[in-house]
């Protein structure tokens, strides 16, 4: 066995299918919804959510053994703002006009649920390295229901996936523009992102009947 | 006026659950008994009433570019807006306490049954989302920003409330069983979200504060008239 031990492997692949945060856990919905009208800043927010998530679980991991239990919750919020600046203050320097399209919900990241709830129920209690591969496997499992409403909600809502025109030029109605098609502007609106996890969280429960509620 | 327009659009317009899914957390997690809704929802009233004017304090005196100039002219040219998440956020978790201590003291029934998410109420993203988009929309002045807060508080209070009472009627339904429980919550949202947006025409001059994606579409036809003003100019 190399890096990852059986147990370690576990706990990244484990949070992408039948312990996802967003389907499974209901962690993390909140800023997960709002920014999906575009693939770009689901990626984007995937990523940031990501580093947050590993580096915070490590830090918290490491300080488990310190912290008051009674003000724990001021200690990881102040270490998740800290991250949640660092990863604010890099978008605003690197890709402005992306920070200005995710406006508020990059400083979201910190009450993302999703956060706290590794940090209480993982970190608080393991080592610095399975706490890692936990925040990276639960991060990705976020990333991927993320990309996967992404995706549909830009190819579906503009035609375009990435700001490429995968469908044609709908002015010049080249592609599948030309026999008729028409974009529907309704998945850009914020309903349709609800709608979109509802129907991925029934496709899900029906391949795994094991999911499904009372 | 202004107070009631803000009012009116915080609730409705731009209700946090509908228009930008702040809360969605606690909303889905307590939202299966009416009783804890309606506990949990005041709450959050409570907090944001006092949260985002305190906020507004800190962004407008000690926050944003140029703040510090009370201090003298030697602050006036700090900016120290990078700090605001950290700021707000403590603020939020002070007060979280400080609601929590009280609660557990003068209504014990409350405190129980709210449990593990009076807690939680410091990680609610309505909350810091209330103080964000208050810094974000530039809110002029310390009253508005408390009818702010309230009104979104308010919001949350009926979307929370409404979905609680609909899942304890859902399960007198026939659901498809894999959509039971969260699936069809999330739908049903969905449903209430663009019943919502019939608000969005109630109040007419708000357009500087339309949804996310209107944005940026928005953005585009900006750049269009500028192309536009720009051939004017040529042709002139």
């Amino acid at each position: 066995m190399g890096l990852l031990s059986k147990k370690d492997t576990k706990l990244i692949t484990d949070p992408l299918a039948d312990n996802n945060p967003i389907t499974i856990q209901v962690l993390g919905i909140c800023s997960a919804l709002a920014i999906t009208a575009q693939l770009k800043a689901s990626i984007v927010m995937a990523v940031s959510v990501m580093a947050v998530l590993g580096i915070g679980n490590v830090v918290i991991s490491l300080m488990r053994n310190i912290i008051p239990s009674k003000i724990r919750i001021i200690v990881q919020l102040v270490v998740v703002a800290a991250l949640v600046i660092i990863v604010d203050q890099v978008l605003k320097a690197y890709s402005y006009e992306l920070s200005k399209t995710l406006s508020v919900f990059v400083g979201l990241i910190i009450t993302n649920c999703i956060i706290m709830g590794r940090f209480e129920a993982f970190a608080l209690a393991n080592g610095p390295w399975r706490s890692f591969l936990d925040g990276i496997g639960n991060a990705a499992g976020y990333g991927l229901i993320l990309i996967i409403v992404g995706f549909f909600r830009e190819l579906l809502g503009s035609g375009t996936l990435l700001g490429f025109k995968v469908l044609g030029d709908p002015i010049e109605k080249t592609g599948l523009y030309a026999i008729g098609y028409e974009n529907n502007g309704f998945m850009l609106l914020s309903p349709m992102a609800l709608i979109v996890v509802g129907i991925i969280i029934w496709v899900q429960r029906s391949r795994n009947s094991a999911l499904i509620e009372d | 006026m202004e107070h009631l327009e803000l009012f009116l659009k915080s609730i409705f317009i731009d209700n946090m659950v509908f228009a930008t899914f702040l809360g969605m957390c606690s909303y889905l997690a307590v939202s299966k008994k009416v009783n804890t809704a309606v506990g949990l929802g005041a709450a959050v009233i409570f907090v944001l009433a006092i949260t985002v004017p305190l906020n507004w304090l800190l962004d407008q005196y000690l926050l944003q570019p140029g703040a510090l100039a009370w201090l003298g002219a030697e602050y006036a040219d700090y900016d120290l807006s990078f700090l605001s998440f950290i700021m707000f956020i403590a603020t939020i978790a002070t007060m979280v306490q400080l609601v929590e201590i009280v609660v557990e003291k003068f209504s014990p029934s409350l405190y129980n049954s709210l449990g593990i998410f009076l807690p939680l109420i410091a990680v609610n993203c309505a909350i810091l989302g209330g103080s964000l988009f208050m810094q974000s929309r530039e809110i002029p002045s310390l009253g508005l920003a408390t009818t702010y807060g309230v009104g979104s508080g308010i919001g949350w209070f009926l979307a929370i409330l409404a979905i609680a009472a609909i899942r304890e009627k859902i399960r007198y339904s026939n659901v498809p069983p894999a959509l039971r429980g969260l699936g069809i919550t999330f739908i049903i949202t969905g449903l209430m979200a663009i019943g919502f947006m019939s608000f969005g025409g109630m109040l007419t001059g708000g357009d500087e504060e339309a949804p996310q994606e209107e944005k940026a579409v928005k953005v585009d036809s900006k750049d269009e008239k500028e192309v536009l003003a720009n051939n004017i100019k040529v042709n002139e």
